[in-house]
């Protein structure tokens, strides 16, 4: 079987100030796959990733990318990885040329080789035009692109996107998962995604861990995460305001505004005999939408029972 | 990485430094030259004619040397301090630590950038002084190691002091309060002979008295201390803060958390 492009095992960090980011997690990311590292802010992602790619130092456990150990050859490692970080982190004064050949040439590319690669990603992202314009200029989106482009230059393996489409318009996030889409997918990329829109992680990822208070709460494939939801939310508009909550049994329903209820649909209750009973009160629903997209019920389910575990176990703790 | 990948990455990093410095030149490289012009004319000409000679020297042949390499330090010194924590502070530093580009090479980039600027303002205050005096160089091959260790050394000293700065401030710092005095009491502008005994004897703790010294003697062949023990005291000034500097970059210090 092939190597996983990322194990960790047993990965632990404590900061100066005696702060446990994490606490001994075990991760295995395979090849190819498109995976999504999840977890609210303070969970410990970043710091898990920073270890990854050297930018935060470990306290004990062992890290392996392409089966390569990073205590052993760490050079050898990160020729395999690529890195967009979540805060911009290039010089805003140099070139956008400038920024991609230096990273290449950090890798040892020859600027012959560099600059036909610098062409194609630039432009594949739009950034061609831009090329000799100051990265300052660059609009936010932009400048997340000529990140994804400089990660990319090496031709790495294994690419970590931290949060990359954050504060990106709806447009451009589309169209950015689109590309990440076909790197997976034509140049087989092993792709690690952090975000905090679910409903990306959703669309993109085939396989999720959950992390939080530097432990994996859930490590599994999105889709036997979402078989598991019990519950799902939707956000009935109606055509006319409603007095009062109409009642129904069996079901949840609570009112938002005057003409929009919350449904609280559970596994094996049918849509059908809602909207047959609201007729029957006279109550039309004109559309229907969820209220949060299905991942992220699921999420915030899973860390609230995971910090009720943590708080019972505290207890227990104080009390013995 | 094998040895032509990692040339390749040096002088990415050496030329992307050059680049740096040569884009901010109005405040690179212009200011040493008009700082240094108004030191010949007023120190040279305008003082100096009424000084009179110093160690058997015009005071504008004299002071010439120590200008040069007044500049080449705290030119070299600055560079690779400003940039160096700009690239912490910008967190492009990043873009090299996730790199597989060895510990030893980004330090050596940093330190040959920093030379790049040191000894480019050097050969700027050069051409400048010729306006003013005509240079004789007796130990030319001299002249050339003892500023080249010399702007290592101080290359190698601004990245020290950029790698334990938490901000801007703290770049200043030794600039101000340690190197200019220690700069302008390191026999840029008198002979260490016209002190008395007991601050003779200070200033010989002073480690750029050699450097200014050693210089001058490359140019006029007369120095005040012997030349062999200041090559000596600056080459190993060099390797052990090299190593120092490499043992911090490793350890992460002020770049890993």
């Amino acid at each position: 079987m092939a190597e996983p492009a990322l194990s960790i095992r047993g990965l632990t960090k404590v900061y100066g100030n005696g702060f446990q980011a994490l606490k001994g997690i075990d991760l295995d990311v395979h090849q190819g796959d498109f995976f999504a590292l999840l977890g609210p802010n303070g969970a410990g992602k970043s710091t898990t990733l920073g270890v990854v790619c050297s930018l935060v130092q470990k306290t004990a456990g062992k890290v392996s990318i392409f089966g390569i150990d990073i205590d052993k050859d760490f050079a050898k490692a990160k020729y395999q990885l690529g890195v967009v970080p979540q805060e911009f982190n290039f010089n805003q004064f140099e070139k956008v040329l400038d920024i991609v050949l230096a990273q290449a040439g950090y890798y040892g590319m020859k600027r012959s080789e560099a600059l036909p690669r610098a062409q194609q990603l630039l432009t594949d992202l739009g950034l061609w035009e831009k090329r000799n314009g100051s990265a300052r200029m660059l609009s936010g989106g932009m400048k997340r692109r000529l990140m994804i482009a400089r990660a990319l230059m090496h031709r790495p393996k294994l690419l970590i996107l931290d949060e990359p489409t954050a504060g990106v318009d709806i447009e451009l996030r589309r169209s950015m998962w689109e590309y990440m889409r076909r790197i997976n997918r034509d140049e087989g990329t092993t792709i690690i995604l952090t975000t905090h829109y679910l409903e990306e992680a959703e669309s993109l990822c085939r396989n999720i861990a959950i992390i939080n208070h530097g432990e994996i709460v859930r490590d599994t494939s999105v889709r036997e995460l979402l078989a598991e939801l019990d519950t799902e939310t939707f956000l009935l508009d109606l055509a006319e305001p409603v007095a009062q909550v109409p009642v129904i049994a069996g079901f949840e329903l609570q009112q938002i505004e005057p003409s929009q209820l919350a449904l609280v649909i559970h596994r094996g209750q049918q849509l059908n005999d809602v909207f047959s009973a609201l007729s029957a009160q006279g109550i039309q629903v004109v559309s229907m939408r969820n209220r949060a997209n299905r991942l992220e019920e699921m999420f915030v389910s899973m860390v609230e029972s995971s910090q009720q575990a943590i708080d019972q176990r505290e207890q227990q703790e104080a009390s013995a | 990485m094998n040895a032509m990948q990692t040339l390749v990455a040096l002088w990415t990093l050496v030329l992307k430094e050059i680049k740096r410095f040569t884009r901010i030149w109005p405040q690179t490289l212009l200011p040493p030259s008009i700082t240094m012009a108004m030191y010949f004319i007023i120190f040279g000409n305008l003082i100096g004619s009424r000084i009179g000679d110093m160690d058997g020297f015009s005071y504008m042949d004299f002071i010439v040397p120590g200008l040069i390499m007044m500049s080449v330090i705290t030119n070299s010194y600055s560079n690779v301090a400003s940039s160096f924590f700009s690239n912490k502070f910008q967190r492009s530093i990043e873009e090299m630590m996730v790199s597989p580009m060895p510990n030893g090479v980004i330090l050596s980039g940093f330190i040959l950038g920093g030379m790049a600027r040191g000894l480019g303002v050097g050969l700027i205050v050069t051409l400048v002084s010729l306006f003013f005096t005509r240079l004789t160089v007796e130990h030319p091959l001299l002249t050339v190691l003892v500023v080249v260790l010399t702007s290592a050394l101080f290359s190698i000293g601004g990245f020290i002091n950029a790698l334990l700065a938490n901000k801007f401030d703290d770049i200043s710092i030794v600039p101000t309060f340690i190197l200019t005095p220690l700069t302008y009491l390191g026999g840029v502008f008198y002979s260490i002979s016209m002190l008395p005994d007991f601050w003779q004897g200070v200033s010989m703790l002073n480690p750029i008295l050699y450097m200014v010294n050693v210089f001058r003697y490359g140019f006029l062949g007369v120095s005040d201390i012997p030349v062999v023990w200041a090559l000596a005291a600056i080459f190993a000034f060099i390797v052990v803060l090299f190593m120092v500097a490499l043992t911090m970059l490793e350890r992460g210090k002020g770049i890993r958390s």
